[in-house]
């Protein structure tokens, strides 16, 4: 069964998947990272190196709780520091997931089969760290039902007009829909490690995770259909979380905030992060797990194709950024505009552009984005000029208030990093924890990839 | 291939080919819901919409459901926002619209997006009958490879057509691999 996988011939990077391939060697080989593969020094390391990491969170959280938001740096005028600034980064992250699972269905680009499972477990990560930070921000985390309504005895209704309400709504949704979308692309995967094992406690953990899955057409047809409507709707969802995200800024009267760009603006940045960290997470896994056969070089080119494009985009908005600055005609958002270029936090913006404008144009050339090295140099570099991409849009349109007065300076207490530098912690650690338990790729439809797959009736009707 | 059991010794819940090709898997379903019968299943470890077709399987009733549940979270998320905003709490701000529909829309999509996806999974689990915990095609030992990589065809007891002797015999000369007795 293993006869060469077909692929129009003008595909010179190379296939979606090696040659050689059988159903029974792809099953084998996913199911067998799980199963077979023996817990090694480096996965112990990294978990134990991550789980320490974590406790930076612990110990900041703690803090939180006992002092109160008074230990971040925030002040008036800049009551919103590395909460939000983190929040949107994370939450941006995440939305890379939910594009390779959803949206490229949607495109049938059949290359996302071998990265969708990982992408979208970093979705899920990712969109829990960024759910951390709103939940501190509001000093009284154990009050954080406030936000939702129910029938209380004060009451009282949240404010249903407000972009944070907004928030509240399409962050929980969106982490809702993404576990669920998750768990059904599981369930024929868990079915094929319940029968790959040969141990008894693995048979029945996998078995009740499966939910009793036994491959039948009758099954299939409904779980086709299900997944289907589930991207249909994952897609315009994505769309609107990065959308309510930058009604948090363009609702508000603020300079630098309140334009009409920012939600496409923001849904790209956000792509262009997110393929950031899949880039960032997927070169060492590919490398470790030695999957350079079914992530290949591709799929690579593929997602620095992907990151170009919209840093493209995103770099678009800076430019229209700084001619609506300039154009508005208005005093406070030229001098924002001018603050930001020349001000106390100018090298914050140049890194920025140097990160996010300059490094991706490096991705035109195909040796770089088939080099794995220097291809994951870019990539963190893209993660961080998208991390300073969020400080610079929060701190500087708020640091210079309408009146001069009021101005004032943001600077992270030791408390925010540790808050911040947690989260990371706590992302590696459900990473660590993925790659071990689960399969990192989803089998099913890399089976799907294959020839073994395709039907060619023996006999003519 | 030969079966020393009888109906009266073990209860049976069907018979079951095995093939080495999706092809001959479909061409086996087509066969099989052409011979009559209903009251069977193939077992595939890839979807294979070819299967739809030769076993005329059109169940519609997630993308029903799934529609229906998005009406609901929809009209349900914009009436919470009006009742909250119009009758619960009014606020009068400025002598604005207590019912802004602008302003009801996130929520309102956002609840539409929330309970059709959960419709959609949770509809798809019911519909297939999971969770299961137990199921007699398990009780043949070569069905874990469905999940992996081999293809099987099922005909069960409770089909009106079912004859033990004759449905080995129709299994058989469909090409098959193996055929096996499933116990129920």
């Amino acid at each position: 069964m293993s006869q060469p996988v077909e692929l129009p011939s003008e595909i010179k990077v190379g296939n979606v998947i090696d040659e050689g391939h059988s159903l029974a060697s792809v099953s084998d080989k996913i199911a067998g990272i799980v199963l077979k593969r023996k817990t090694t020094f480096g996965w112990i390391v990294g978990l134990l190196i991550s789980f320490a990491v974590l406790q930076s969170l612990m110990a900041a959280a703690t803090m939180l709780f006992v002092k109160g938001v008074g230990v971040w740096g925030i002040n008036i005028p800049v009551g919103w520091g590395f909460a939000i600034v983190n929040f949107v980064w994370w939450i941006g992250i995440g939305h890379a997931g939910t594009l390779i699972s959803a949206i490229l269905l949607l495109l049938n680009q059949s290359w996302r089969n071998a990265i969708n499972r990982f992408a979208e477990a970093m979705t899920l990560f990712a969109v829990m760290c960024a759910g951390m930070f709103p939940v501190l921000h509001t000093g009284r985390p154990w009050l954080a039902y406030w936000l939702l309504p129910y029938p209380n005895t004060m009451d009282l209704w949240p404010q249903m007009r407000s972009p944070l309400l907004w928030d509240v709504f399409a962050v929980s949704t969106y982490l809702t829909i993404s576990a669920v979308f998750w768990f059904v692309g599981l369930i024929p995967d868990l079915a094929t490690l319940r029968d790959t094992s040969k141990k008894r406690w693995q048979q029945v953990l996998f078995g009740a995770l499966a939910l009793g899955w036994r491959s039948s057409a009758r099954h299939w047809q409904r779980y086709e259909k299900a997944s289907l409507l589930l991207a249909g709707l994952a897609t315009p969802l994505v769309v609107s979380v990065h959308t309510v995200v930058s009604f948090d800024f363009a609702v508000s009267m603020i300079p630098g905030w309140h334009t009409t760009i920012f939600p496409p603006y923001f849904v790209a940045g956000a792509i262009y992060s997110g393929f950031g960290m899949v880039l960032t997470l997927m070169i060492p896994v590919r490398k470790f797990y030695g999957l350079e056969d079914i992530i290949t070089m591709r799929h690579l080119n593929n997602m620095a194709k992907v990151t170009l494009a919209t840093g493209m985009i995103v770099s678009y908005g800076y430019a229209l950024e700084a001619f609506f600055g300039y154009y508005s005609g208005d005093m406070y958002e030229k001098y924002m505009i001018l603050n930001r270029m020349t001000g106390p936090y100018a090298p914050f913006y140049w890194c920025l552009i140097l990160c996010n404008m300059i490094t991706p144009q490096f991705l035109w050339s195909k040796k770089i984005r088939t080099n794995p090295l220097i291809l994951w140099i870019i990539s963190i570099i893209v993660n961080i000029g998208m991390w300073l991409e969020r400080f610079v849009i929060v701190v500087t349109s708020l640091h210079r208030d309408f009146l001069p007065s009021s101005w004032s300076m943001y600077w992270p207490t030791v408390w925010d990093w540790a808050t911040y530098i947690g989260t990371i912690g706590l992302f590696m650690t459900l990473i660590f924890l993925f790659v071990r338990v689960l399969p990192i790729i989803t089998i099913f439809e890399l089976r799907m990839l294959l020839p073994g797959a395709r039907v060619k009736e023996p006999v003519a009707r | 291939m030969s079966s020393h059991s009888t109906l009266d010794v073990h209860p049976l819940y069907g018979i079951m080919a095995e093939f080495a090709t999706a092809g001959e898997l479909v061409a086996a379903a087509r066969k099989t819901h052409e011979a009559g019968f209903r009251k069977f299943d193939a077992y595939t470890p890839v979807p294979l919409h070819e299967l739809d077709d030769a076993m005329d399987l059109h169940d519609n009733r997630v993308s029903l459901f799934t529609l229906i549940g998005a009406i609901l979270g929809g009209s349900g998320g914009f009436t919470l926002a009006s009742w909250i905003s119009a009758k619960a709490l009014p606020l009068n701000i400025g002598g604005r619209p207590l019912i802004s529909i602008p302003m009801f829309i996130p929520v309102t999509f956002e609840c539409t997006i929330l309970i059709a996806g959960l419709t959609a999974a949770i509809s798809m689990i019911m519909l297939n009958g999971l969770p299961l915990p137990y199921h007699p095609v398990f009780n043949v030992e070569r069905f874990g490879a469905a999940s992996k990589s081999k293809f099987f065809l099922c005909i069960e007891t409770d089909d009106p057509k079912f004859d033990h002797a004759a449905t080995v015999k129709f299994l058989e000369s469909l090409n098959p691999e193996e055929v096996a007795e499933v116990a129920r």
